[in-house]
């Protein structure tokens, strides 16, 4: 018989249907994947089981937790089966714990709710739970608050408060998508580790296929509401036999065509940085005394060639970006120095920067977040052509905007739009649009496909790879997505608390990476290839 | 100490110095020599000269404000121009009426808006969230001084229940003192209240969208617990913050209602002072209210630590 | 669940459809033009001439001839409300133009350069905190003795914190974001990308932060003419009818209930303009429903 078993759950919201007939089943002890695009309603599947939905959503057919009709349970049946039998882990560990109240107060908090154990019996029991997540009693006392964690044991002690009853399902939603690829392994392998011991049965909801893939039994795929193909992990992703399923697969691994790789060894470099170090002052500890120097980027040393494709990898707050900022000039370097065409770049004032900027742009990552949202996308596009000596005149700037939008794949009518009327994929063209309006000869790219969904970040990455090989524009792909940097670069730089600390060909550094925190990314790093040969092994 | 607490201590006394500092250049720049008005038009003046030198007013400037600002650290605030009693003695019999009627109103403002915001944010959209919702509109909306009167129509000249003004002195006994403090109290609190009621109800409703409050109802404590336990507290720091700034509209408030209800406060000393043209007076009694808001607004600083663990660490 | 938090940018004729279906802001909006209306139209009309003295009708009760009555000098107090008005309105008008004039540049100043300008700023604001508008205006009654000037300049003073305050904290959270690392990218300097991309986005901040700052600026002005330091007879001006009618609340409380209730309804109005506005234009409220 099912732990869980929903049949014909529809819901919605207002008029907007967000599920639709939606079965699954997870059997005690079993890992089911729920796996999904943004939009597909896997999360809100998860809310209908804790039945924790917004108010206003309306939900009919059925949800079945352990012979309790959860649709029709009474609100103090829910409270006694949420925490108890039924644990949940969100996605954002930053915001999912109480700012004012210590992790031991929070998870002796259910412990006690629930069982009725005197406040010392539920901390001790809190305290083994948290040691038992790897949050031992010597450095992470009961007393610690939230700020005082990073993200990653932030997620263990969520994971403490699930877990601490001994659930018979636990309910994670996309638990690692905040933290990075080596964090992510580690709180899987927590995960799995957990719902092995106490057979619990887990529903873990994931936009990785192959995250999914080196976790479940069995697999569920949504899309729009609907469930579009479920069954045994390895048969159903080995068989690819829904179009969906391919679809989603093939986007998961693609690799754009680059008829023409990048050769080295051409002429002088495009972009040198020469030890560049970047101290931020230590936070002060008194009114007269401050900490040590943090420094975030350590004498580090690169060169780009006119053309290449380099990625920069490495765990968050490595320093990637910091030393991408200072490439852009948008931040300034402690020591060192950077060249870009030969001009040296760093220390210079606005005015003398203009050259360089001219031909150097950049892509964000968040797609929502780097565009004005009052200005029409004419203005946002254009807006590099502020560094031009000669400023076009109004005809020629829509000529110039209309041409980029053009290259990217977008109309000239959508000249007039805001970018509010543009889905996420779409506003990431704009992005790419008003990087190359200038025509430069390199374009720093901070994540630019981490927010996007598999398929459309497979389209995105070959439009990167078009530009590439038609305008021979050179990119820096800063990433902590080994995928990525497989489809897309001919060089990799792995970086590593501030140091580089190795670099090569793409494929040769992650194939056989050498330094131990390239090791450790690769190992980390899901691999949907791998994961499906693994269960198929596993599963027959 | 967290750095946090010993920069909110030397931000409110520099602030302190800052103010009286500019209370001081108000003194400087008022026309009228202040010698010539306690002897009268009538004085020589040779008479004027002697007094001025008595009073230090021919000093360098620099030294008298040195000699100003140690007077008041010991509260040596002056002689009264037109009472010819030293300034603190006045100030001490009437803070004794403006103190338990600031105090008395805030208590009633915070203990009637706290319990609304919760009935509000627990009950949001529904018919009781309306309710209390369009009352704290019109609370917002009506000026205390107004809401005063009106209560001394209905309480005192149409019920006869409470006197319409005045004030027996604490000599009389606490209840007629109290008593005779009620209504204006109330005339102080309920706009007030209405105000941090309206904030309250935001705060919560704005807490209860965060994420940690669903990892509260995940571990299965109801709605209820979970807005006593969790909401409530982070709620705090903006109802806190309203707090502070609505003290000083408070001091002002208390100013003016004094003036309705005829208590002899500082309020009503204030504006003796500035009809009779008695400076030191008024430059005192605005020191001891601006002091007063800097005061208050230094606890409401300390007690966002008391909330908030984030601010205690020594990080 | 990823909720993706920004701000979406609308049509006119969008944000105009949504505005007539919010109940608050139609209603605010009803109560403030009439108010205005009214302010203006005594200018041409009123049912009396407000300066003629007529002792014979003093404290006459409401009645067909007088709808509010008359007060103590036979003055009809509907006809004095409509022009007290003008004075209520152009005080809290030009202290919220004062407020927002200096205090939005001082706030996206500092907001823009940060370290130590931003700190000054700060304790600067500190300092105006300090003083209520009331002190304020008794400090400068002191100086200059007591008029309306002296209650725009009080109240505009400690409108000016409020608004530095505000676009402070409304630019501190645009600065971060991405579209500004763009702009930068693109070589704009700080003032620049402050006119082009910050101002625009914490425009509708201000607009509602000025509607607030009037109807405190109206609750204000009439405390200061009820204390006298406002506007000075025979001006009319609401405050100061409710410091004549005080004294005659036995015979005549119309003529305090009248003007008190001109306050109360046209800060009313005002606020539920404000809340109305917010509703409309800040996608956080609309998130919540």
């Amino acid at each position: 018989m099912s732990l869980l078993e929903i049949e014909n759950l529809s819901l919605s919201i207002g008029d907007t249907p967000i599920l639709k007939g939606v079965e699954l089943a997870v059997a005690p002890g079993e890992v089911m994947g729920l796996v999904g695009e943004s939009g597909s309603g896997k999360s809100m599947t998860a809310l209908a089981v804790m039945r924790l939905m917004p108010f206003a959503a309306r939900a009919s057919g059925r949800v079945a937790f352990d012979g309790i009709d959860i649709l029709a349970a009474s609100e103090d049946q829910m409270c006694a089966l949420r925490g108890d039998d039924i644990g949940m882990v969100f996605q954002e560990p930053m915001t999912a714990l109480n700012p004012v109240k210590t992790i031991g107060e929070q998870v002796a908090e259910g412990i006690r709710w629930h069982t009725k154990a005197s406040r010392a019996e539920a901390e001790e029991q809190a305290r083994k739970i948290l040691d038992r997540v790897g949050l031992p009693s010597a450095k992470f006392p009961l007393s610690r608050y939230p700020h005082e964690l990073s993200g990653g044991q932030r997620q263990r002690v969520v994971i403490a408060i699930a877990c601490a009853l001994k659930p018979k399902l636990l309910i994670a939603d996309e638990p690692t998508t905040a933290l990075d690829v080596v964090l992510q392994a580690q709180i899987l392998d927590l995960l799995r580790d957990l719902v092995a011991e106490n057979r619990m049965g887990l529903l873990l909801i994931s936009h990785d296929l192959a995250v999914v893939t080196a976790m479940a039994d069995k697999i569920t795929i949504m899309r729009h509401g609907e469930v579009m193909e479920a069954g045994d992990t390895a048969r159903t992703l080995s068989g690819q036999l829904h179009p969906y399923t391919r679809q989603l697969a093939q986007a998961s691994m693609h690799v754009p065509a680059r008829p023409r790789p990048h050769t080295a060894g051409s002429a002088r470099p495009l972009l040198q940085v020469d030890g560049v170090t970047r101290d931020y002052p230590g936070r002060r500890s008194s009114l007269f005394r401050r900490a040590a120097p943090i420094r975030a980027v350590d004498d580090v040393s690169l060169s780009i060639e006119p053309g290449q494709s380099v990625a920069l990898v490495g765990r968050s707050g490595c320093g990637k970006s910091t030393l991408a900022r200072m490439i852009l000039a948008l931040d300034k370097s402690t020591s060192g120095t950077i060249r870009f065409s030969g001009e040296t770049i760093t220390g210079r004032s606005e005015a003398e920067l203009k050259p360089a900027r001219r031909d150097m742009q950049v892509v964000f990552q968040d797609p929502y977040g780097s565009f004005d949202p009052r200005q029409k996308v004419e203005k946002l596009v254009a807006e590099p052509l502020h560094v031009l000596d000669k400023k076009p005149a109004n005809a020629e700037r829509r000529e110039l905007v209309a041409h980029a939008l053009h290259e990217v794949g977008l109309g000239p009518r959508d000249m007039d739009k805001y970018p509010h009327e543009f889905s996420g994929g779409q506003r990431q063209r704009l992005s790419i649009a008003r990087a190359i309006i200038t025509r430069p000869k390199l374009v720093v790219a901070d994540e630019p496909v981490s927010a996007l969904d598999v398929s459309i970040r497979a389209q995105i990455l070959d439009l990167f790879a078009e530009l590439n090989q038609k305008l021979g524009i050179a990119y820096l792909f800063i990433t902590h997505d080994l995928t990525v940097a497989r489809a897309i670069t001919d060089e990799v730089l792995v970086m590593h608390e501030g140091r580089i600390v190795e670099r090569g060909k793409t494929g040769a550094v992650l194939d056989h990476p050498q330094s131990e925190a390239a090791r450790a990314l690769v190992r980390a790093a899901p691999d949907l290839h791998r994961a499906i040969a693994r269960r198929l092994q596993e599963q027959g | 100490m967290s750095a946090y607490l010993l920069k909110r201590l030397i931000i409110a006394a520099a602030t302190l110095v800052l103010a009286s500092m500019v209370v001081f250049a108000v003194l400087e720049i008022i026309p009228g020599d202040p010698a010539r008005l306690m002897l009268g038009m009538n004085a020589s003046a040779e008479q004027v000269e002697v007094l001025r030198n008595q009073m230090g007013l021919n000093a360098p400037l620099a030294l008298r404000y040195l000699h100003w600002a140690g007077g008041l650290l010991s509260l040596d605030f002056g002689r009264s121009y037109t009472y010819s009693v030293p300034v603190i003695d006045l100030v001490r019999e009437r803070v004794v009426v403006s103190l338990p009627l600031a105090l008395i109103a805030l208590a009633l403002s915070t203990a009637i808006a706290i319990p609304v915001g919760l009935f509000s944010a627990s009950r949001r959209g529904r018919a009781g969230d309306a309710i209390a919702m369009g009352v704290a509109q019109f609370g917002v909306a009506v000026p205390n001084f107004w809401f005063a009167l009106m209560l001394i129509y209905l309480f005192a000249v149409w019920l006869r229940l409470v006197p319409a003004g005045g004030f027996p002195g604490w000599g009389a006994g606490a209840w007629p003192a109290l008593k005779s403090l009620l209504l204006p109290a109330v005339a102080l609190a309920l706009p007030q209240a209405a105000i941090l009621a309206r904030v309250a109800r935001s705060a919560l409703i704005e807490v209860l969208n965060e994420d940690y409050i669903r990892t509260a109802r995940a571990k299965g404590m109801p709605y209820r617990a979970v807005l006593w336990r969790h909401a409530l507290r982070n709620a705090m720091i903006p109802v806190l913050t309203i707090l502070g700034l609505q003290f000083a509209f408070l001091l002002a408030g208390t100013i003016i209602i004094e003036n309705v209800f005829y208590l002899p406060g500082l309020g009503r000393l204030l504006f003796q002072a500035i009809t009779q043209r008695d400076l030191i007076v008024v430059e005192s009694v605005v020191m001891l209210l601006v002091a007063a808001v800097i005061a208050v607004n230094l606890l409401v600083d300390l007690s966002y630590a008391v909330v908030d663990p984030r601010l205690r660490s020594r990080q | 669940m990823t909720l993706h938090v920004d701000i979406p940018e609308e049509t006119l004729a969008g944000i105009l459809a949504k505005a007539f279906r919010n109940r608050s802001f139609l209603v605010g909006f009803v109560i403030t033009a009439l108010v205005g209306a009214v302010a203006v139209l005594s200018y041409a009309w009123t049912p009396y001439d407000v300066t003629r003295l007529v002792i014979s009708d003093k404290t006459l009760a409401p009645s067909w001839a007088h709808w509010f009555g008359t007060d103590h000098f036979g003055r009809d107090i509907l006809s004095m409300i409509m022009v007290g008005a003008r004075n209520s309105i152009a005080v809290a008008l030009v202290a919220v133009g004062i407020g927002m004039g200096v205090g939005v540049p001082l706030g996206a100043f500092a907001a823009a350069r940060g370290g130590l300008a931003d700190e000054a700023l700060m304790r600067l604001n500190d300092l105006v905190f300090a003083f209520p508008a009331l002190l304020s205006a008794i400090m400068i009654t002191a100086i200059f003795g007591p008029g309306a000037i002296n209650a725009i300049i009080a109240i505009g003073i400690f409108n000016i914190p409020v608004f530095a305050r505000v676009a402070r904290a409304g630019a501190l959270a645009i600065w971060p974001r991405e579209f500004i690392l763009a702009a930068r990218a693109a070589g704009k300097g700080p003032t620049l990308i402050t006119i082009e991309h910050i101002l625009p986005n914490i425009a509708t901040l201000l607009l509602v932060q000025g509607t607030i700052q009037f109807a405190l600026g109206i609750l204000a002005e009439a405390g200061l003419s009820y204390v006298g330091l406002g506007a000075q007879p025979p001006m009319p001006s609401w405050g100061r009818m409710l410091f004549d009618a005080q004294t005659r609340m036995v015979v005549a409380p119309w003529m305090a209930i009248f003007p008190g209730m001109a306050i109360a309804v046209t800060v009313l109005g005002l606020n539920l303009l404000g809340d109305g506005i917010a509703d409309i234009l800040d996608p956080k409220s609309r998130r919540q429903r």
